[in-house]
């Protein structure tokens, strides 16, 4: 368990000091913080970006504090996450803004990585972000009535505040929910709307702003310049991603991603079911990393239990046994598909594909999936390693992995058409990284050696010996080389933890159906293959989160896409796109 | 051939008794269907965690060559077969109604998983549609969460007996009428299909029975609730 | 040399190649196909060539703790009447993430205390997510997660919400696919069941030893 979340105590004096009338700390017990006056954010933000070092704003997200009890004190809390890209415990902003009208000044201008994070908050809860460059919806559509993540919005299906639903239980008469609602659909309109004559429109908002970021690329527009949507039906886009794109000729002017495809409403889920329930929905986030996921979300949901559900020795050495084989069987498969999108067609694929099957053997032996693990409980594992699977792991790991990764380098990193294809393209100086939030692989490929195994060591990973990859220049050749990289140093960890794998328990005392949270606030966030990937949530004390936010590395990372397509050739962008390998289960979550 | 597609001659239709010798029909539907489940071409298109479980199956270990399916076309146009492989998103449903009205018949939908065949765990989810099939007709469902690249392949020789079951005679795309496109829903204050316009006409021009919703909440819980 | 690279992948493609035709040599008179230890050596660190298994002729075999979608067990008493391990008990329910089981428990129209077993169970399994949480939690290892995958239908609407019929499996199906689980929990509740009869012999020797509190002892157990 790591305490570092919270700054040390000279900042919080400093911060307070500096800003004595806008900043105080956040009083409530469980929480952390600083409450900061809405009209002096930006000033303290400032402030931490240039003379406190915080440059990384890692998480902004929105909770809705709502009671439908008379004098209930109603309000929308915007949370930041700051660290310093030097490494370091987070500070944590708050502002609070009203629920009507709900205004709070853009970091956007500051922290370029807040942009689609702010667009999401105003896409879900309807807070207004003052001076952003473009704010749109960004996971539900233009015209989608109402925002669907506040507590007093229902959807169609609503049946219950929250999980257990009573009527299945003792009397559960079964019923498809389609067949109690009018059009016998997941659908809602409101009070009359008439549908006749309705026209769609699409989204003329994103054209406008293709022009605009087309003009700031180049003052002569003379040339003919044409849009094309790439997506969401689309070989190279990884799932149902659609990027519309201006071209001049054959070069890019202008790029906006667009997503929502998968939007599978995660988080207001999340918010409904009970603590535990969570854990098999965190695996279809990042559905090729499902370890990852359900590693930070019991480090979140374990740093607010507290000691009571410290998992014991064996059970960390296990999760990080299996966190780190995640790790290798999605840089597997990222490097198969970024080398498919190269036009290496498949068979290198393949080949990675082969290693990945051997390491899912080990994921459906272990954990009973091959892909939706479900492996990790509050305070522990879900069950010991079954018989040989110790043995297989150790096999793998010590004499066909390391073997096969450097036949993939052989096969692969040398090869003039790959370099070609790769070596200076989307380049991204480290500058930029941080300024946009990056994360994982990709922030490491533009030299910043920030890797929250190390710099916030959670866990048992402060044990072990091993190297923080970094690659300096920033392309995608790089992005490519650094999981290679990756996968190496995870071997070397995963060689430690399997010989250190101690005896004895796997559970911190019995594995209850249903546990209560204690009241509070907690981030946990783990370096998951694809970076940063942290939880925010919040308890009432109840059975059910009050608020449950994920911190999407691939969402993030997709921020400075358009950064990194500007200005090269149309056939770049899914080279681009693959080398920030993205999972749509958690970009749209 | 006859051992292995027994179903082909008992399939769907009667031949009358004065027929019964003559088995031109059934021997040409033999070899037609032999070829067309031999080779249907699927849509390279995913969707969800399903899509990465037929990518598995279309690769290393389970390699859907072997059913001559291997060719997984990018354009609606070349392909035979929609396999919809994780969660119909309310976002999405008008652009998979599309790419299956740009697919030449004959055509078929499979739907991979729990999500497609009706909704899966995001089921209750604001923007998630209970199961493609309703928009385009589904031919085969695989439960499962993911269902495995085996339970996939089940899946597909499922499909396979189904096309076995058809006969040349039959089947609607060699019919007189024209197949009507399937019309696109919209995306208005929620997923609009129009085939229900009128029904949703009606039910939005009802009284609300509860006291209203509040402005910024639209959506009749009281309906949900009845 | 500019080339030199790619040669060197090739290479790498060309061994691969090659090595398929080597294993199939290597393997000469033994079955590397459609046999048993076939399949599991294509699936152990050694594998090498040939990596496919051509389902359905040869099947991967599936772990023990492979979970697909749940079943309810049942024990089958000599007489051959079944008894459902389900005591409608609803834990299951409560914990299912997607809350896609329904119970319906009955009472006992004379007494009016509720009937342990229910009179129906259903599981959508268009909604279920193969989680496996029902099996883990429930207290009397009366839902399980089955490995029957092979369950691909033509029609969702008639078939995809399982009844308890559809559900219910004898346990020595469950023993047959999990052997070690059942074991495990067979000898647990053998255990258990020791202790209860130690216990309750211990008491009874008591009373007797005490019969002056015979009648207060006595009446403890019967309640
Ligand atoms: S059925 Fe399960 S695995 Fe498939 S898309 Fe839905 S949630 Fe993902
Ligand atoms: S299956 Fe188990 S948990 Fe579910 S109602 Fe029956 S006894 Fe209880
Ligand atoms: S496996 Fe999970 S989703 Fe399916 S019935 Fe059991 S608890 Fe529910």
């Amino acid at each position: 368990m790591t305490e570092a979340t919270t700054a040390a105590p000279v900042e919080k004096s400093e911060l307070e000091k500096r800003f004595p009338d806008a900043v105080k700390a956040d009083a409530r017990p469980g929480y952390a913080g600083f409450l900061v006056d809405t009209s002096k954010l930006i000033e303290v933000a400032t402030a931490l970006r240039d003379e406190m070092g915080y440059d990384y704003l890692s998480s902004v997200t929105a909770v809705d504090y709502y009671s439908d009890a008379p004098n209930a004190e109603n309000f929308i809390e915007v949370v930041y996450h700051f660290y310093k890209s030097t490494g370091g415990g987070a500070l944590e902003l708050k502002v609070q803004t009203p629920r009507e009208n709900s205004t709070v000044p853009s970091l956007t201008p500051l922290y370029a990585g807040a942009d689609f994070q702010e667009r999401e908050a105003y896409d879900l809860y309807g807070v207004n972000f003052e001076g952003h460059p473009d704010q749109r919806r960004i996971l539900m559509w233009e015209g989608f009535a109402g925002y669907p993540m506040r507590k007093d919005w229902k959807e169609a299906y609503f049946e219950e505040e929250v999980k257990p639903f009573k009527n299945r239980w003792p009397e559960g008469q079964v019923y498809r929910i389609e067949d109690r609602n009018p059009f016998n659909k997941n659908n809602a309109y409101p009070q009359g709307f008439d549908p006749t004559g309705f026209k769609e429109t699409d989204d003329p908002k994103l054209y406008e702003v293709l022009e605009k970021a087309a003009r700031e690329y180049s003052e002569d527009i003379d040339t003919e310049q044409v849009v094309v949507n790439l997506g969401p039906q689309h070989p190279s886009t990884h799932g149902v991603f659609r990027m519309a794109v201006r071209l001049d000729g054959e070069t890019i002017v202008a790029l906006k991603p667009v997503m929502g495809y998968l939007h599978r409403n995660h988080e207001k889920i999340g918010e409904r079911n009970t603590w535990t329930m969570n854990m098999p929905f965190t695996d279809r986030l990042d559905y090729l990393s499902s370890m990852s996921n359900n590693f930070g979300y019991a480090l979140a949901v374990e740093k607010l239990m507290g000691d009571k559900a410290a998992p014991p020795e064996r059970a960390e050495y296990i999760r990080v046994i299996m966190a780190e084989l995640t790790r290798i069987s999605n840089h597997l498969w990222a490097i198969g598909f970024l080398l498919n999108d190269l036009g290496a067609f498949f068979t290198p694929a393949l080949y990675a594909i082969v290693e990945r099957e051997l390491i899912l053997d080990i994921f459906e032996a272990t954990t009973g999936s091959r892909m939706m693990c479900n492996y990790f409980r509050f305070g522990g594992v879900a069950r010991d390693l079954p018989e040989g699977v110790l043995e297989k792991i150790k096999s793998l790991v010590t004499e066909r992995l390391p073997r096969k990764i450097d036949e993939l380098d052989i096969y692969l990193s040398e090869n003039e058409l790959v370099r070609s294809r790769s070596e200076g393209i989307g380049v991204i100086t480290p500058e930029e990284a941080i300024a946009f939030s990056t994360a994982g692989p990709v922030l490491r490929a533009s030299g910043v050696p920030y890797d929250v195994r190390r710099a916030d060591p959670y866990s048992i990973y402060d044990r072990f010996k091993f190297d923080v990859t970094v690659r300096q220049h920033g392309d995608v050749y790089d992005r490519y080389m650094i999981r290679i990289d990756e996968m190496r140093q995870s071997l070397q960890i995963l060689n430690q933890a399997l010989k250190d794998l101690p005896g004895g328990e796997i559970m911190n005392g019995k594995n209850p159906y249903q546990v209560r949270v204690p009241a509070g606030e907690s981030y946990g966030r783990v370096e998951g293959p694809k970076g940063e990937l942290g939880f925010y949530i919040v308890s009432n004390g109840k059975g059910n989160p009050a608020r449950y936010h994920v911190r999407a590395p691939s969402f993030i990372n997709l921020t400075v896409l358009e950064k990194m397509c500007v200005g090269q050739k149309v056939a770049d962008v899914v080279v681009n796109l693959g080398s920030i390998d993205i999972v749509l289960g958690e970009v749209d979550r | 051939m006859t051992e292995t597609n027994p179903t082909v001659n008992s399939a769907g239709y009667e031949v009358p008794p004065e027929l019964r010798q003559n088995v031109a029909i059934t021997t040409l539907d033999k070899i037609w269907n032999m070829g067309r489940r031999y080779s249907v071409w699927p849509m390279m298109f995913g969707l969800a965690c399903c899509a990465i479980e037929m990518i598995c199956t279309a690769a290393s270990r389970y390699d859907l060559a072997r059913f001559g399916m291997e060719v997984m076309r990018p354009s609606p146009r070349q392909s035979d077969l929609m396999i919809v492989s994780g969660t119909v998103t309310k976002k999405m449903i008008p652009q998979i109604v599309r790419l299956y009205n740009q697919m030449p018949e004959p055509k078929y939908v499979l739907a991979m998983g729990a999500c497609a065949s009706g909704g899966g765990p995001f089921k209750e989810g604001y923007n998630v549609v209970s199961g493609v099939d309703q928009y385009v007709p589904v031919d085969v469902y695989v439960p499962g969460c993911p269902p495995t690249p085996q339970a996939l392949l089940h899946g597909l020789m499922k499909l396979q007996e189904k096309i076995d079951s058809e006969s040349i005679t039959q089947v609607r795309w060699y019919g007189k009428e024209d197949i009507p496109a399937i019309p696109v829903p919209l995306l208005g204050p929620d997923l609009i299909d129009p085939r229900d316009n009128e029904l949703i006409k009606q039910e939005t021009s009802k009284k609300p029975a509860a006291p209203a919703a509040a402005p910024a909440a639209p959506a009749p819980a009281a309906e949900a609730a009845s | 040399m500019y080339g030199l690279g790619i040669l060197k992948g090739m290479w790498v493609t060309l061994t691969h190649f090659i090595d398929s035709y080597v294993e199939d040599i290597k393997w000469l008179g033994r079955n590397r196909y459609y046999s048993k230890e076939g399949i599991q050596h294509r699936r152990s660190k050694d594998t090498k060539g040939i990596f496919t298994v051509q389902y359905p002729e040869e099947k991967l075999p599936v772990p023990e703790e492979f979970r697909f979608v749940p079943f309810l067990v049942y024990d089958v008493d000599e007489e051959g009447n079944k008894h459902d391990r389900c005591t409608s008990c609803g834990i299951c329910a409560k914990v299912c993430p997607p809350q896609c089981i329904w119970i319906v428990r009955t009472e006992d129209p004379v007494t009016k205390r509720p009937v342990p077993e229910p009179v129906d169970f259903f599981i959508d399994v268009d909604i279920c997510m193969n989680c496996g949480y029902c099996a883990e939690y429930c207290p009397f290892d009366a839902i399980k997660m089955d490995h029957d995958y092979e369950m691909a239908s033509f029609d969702r609407h008639a078939e995809h919400i399982f009844n308890k019929e559809k559900l219910s499996k004898p346990a020595s199906y469950y023993a047959g696919i999990r052997p070690t689980n059942y074991n495990r929990e067979e000898t647990l509740k053998a255990e258990e069941a020791a202790k209860k009869a130690a216990a309750a012999a211990a008491k009874a020797a008591a009373a007797a030893a005490k019969p002056a509190d015979g009648a207060a002892a006595g009446s403890t157990p019967a309640q």
